[in-house]
C-alpha cells in the first residue's frame, strides 16, 4: 500500500510538471530571465501545488501518523546556516544554467534524447561527489 | 521587462501546480513524507541508507508519468539551447547543491513553503535570486 501511494504520487507529480509546462528548460529559462521577455508561468505552477499542500500540510502536522500508519517525518531543522544558503546559491547557478532543475530533469529522460541523460548523469555525480566528501569529511 | 504572452500558460501552469500540491499532499498524507524530489534521489544513492523501497517506488512513478502522459496527449518536446559542456556543468552544480542546500524546487519551493517554514523560504528565496542572476548575466552580459 505504501509503495503504491509513493508509485502515485511520483506519476501526479510527474504529469503536473508535464501539463504545467516545467518539463521544458526553455518555459523555466522564460521565468528566470526576468529582464527580458518574461513568461509568469511557474509563479503560477508554484502557488497552485502551494495551495493544495497548506491544507494538506496543516492536516500532517496535527497528525503523528500518517493514514497508513507511519511516523509523520517533517524536517525538525529550522538553522538558515551557510550551507543551507551556499547550497541554494550553487543550485540556483546550475537551474539558471540549464532550466533543469531534478524533477523535470527525471521526467524527461523518457525522451530517450541525449541532453537530459547528460544532464541527469552529471547530477547523479554531483550527488555522489556529495556522499564522498561528507563521509571523507566524518573520518 | 515585458510579459512574454505568447507563451505564458497561467491555467495549464495553475492547473498543473494543483497537480504537484495533490502529489505532494499524497505523499505526506499517505506516508507521512515530504516530496522533495533532490532529497528522495540523493537517499537512494546514499549507501546504507535504510527505506529505499517508496522511494524507488516514487522514482518509477515519476519517471514513467510520461508515458501516461502521452496516451492523452502528445508528449511535449523539451527544448534545450544549453550546450553538452554546459548540460554538465549545471547537472553537477543542481547535483551538489540540492544536497548541501538539502532541497530543491520541491522539497523547499513546494513542500517547504506549504509548511511555513522559514528555512525552506530562506532557500527558495535564494535558490531564485541565484538563478535570476545566472540567466540576467548569461543573457544580457555575455551575450
Amino acid at each position: 500500500m505504501q509503495l503504491f501511494s509513493a508509485l502515485l504520487s511520483g506519476m501526479i507529480f510527474g504529469l503536473g510538471l508535464l501539463i504545467s509546462g516545467m518539463a521544458n528548460p526553455a518555459k523555466v529559462l522564460g521565468f528566470l530571465d526576468l529582464a527580458g521577455n518574461w513568461d509568469p508561468s511557474l509563479a503560477f505552477v508554484m502557488g497552485g501545488a502551494i495551495l493544495v499542500g497548506i491544507v494538506a500540510f496543516t492536516i500532517a502536522r496535527r497528525r503523528g501518523k500518517s493514514l497508513l500508519g507511519n511516523v509523520m517525518q517533517l524536517p525538525a531543522s529550522k538553522k538558515i546556516d551557510r550551507r543551507l544558503i551556499w547550497g541554494s546559491v550553487t543550485f540556483g547557478i546550475g537551474w539558471g544554467l540549464a532550466g533543469y532543475c531534478p524533477g523535470p530533469a527525471l521526467v524527461s529522460l523518457s525522451t530517450f534524447a541525449a541532453k537530459p541523460w547528460l544532464f541527469v548523469s552529471a547530477m547523479l555525480a554531483g550527488m555522489l561527489i556529495f556522499e564522498w566528501i561528507e563521509n571523507w569529511r566524518k573520518r | 521587462m515585458t510579459i512574454d504572452w505568447i507563451n505564458f500558460t497561467p491555467w495549464r501552469s495553475l492547473a498543473g501546480g494543483i497537480m504537484i500540491g495533490i502529489a505532494a499532499s499524497i505523499l505526506v498524507l499517505f506516508n507521512g513524507k515530504i516530496a522533495g524530489i533532490s532529497g528522495i534521489l540523493g537517499s537512494v544513492l546514499k549507501p546504507g541508507e535504510p527505506d529505499k523501497s517508496w522511494r524507488l517506488a516514487f522514482m518509477i512513478g515519476l519517471i514513467a508519468s510520461p508515458y501516461l502522459f502521452s496516451l492523452m496527449a502528445p508528449f511535449p518536446s523539451p527544448t534545450i539551447t544549453t550546450s553538452s559542456t554546459g548540460l554538465i556543468g549545471a547537472g553537477l552544480l543542481v547535483g551538489l547543491g540540492t544536497r548541501y542546500g538539502q532541497g530543491c524546487t520541491s522539497g523547499h519551493g513546494v513542500c517547504g513553503l506549504s509548511r511555513l517554514s522559514p528555512r525552506s523560504l530562506a532557500a527558495t528565496i535564494t535558490f531564485m535570486l541565484s538563478g535570476f542572476v545566472t540567466v540576467y548575466l548569461l543573457r544580457h552580459w555575455f551575450n
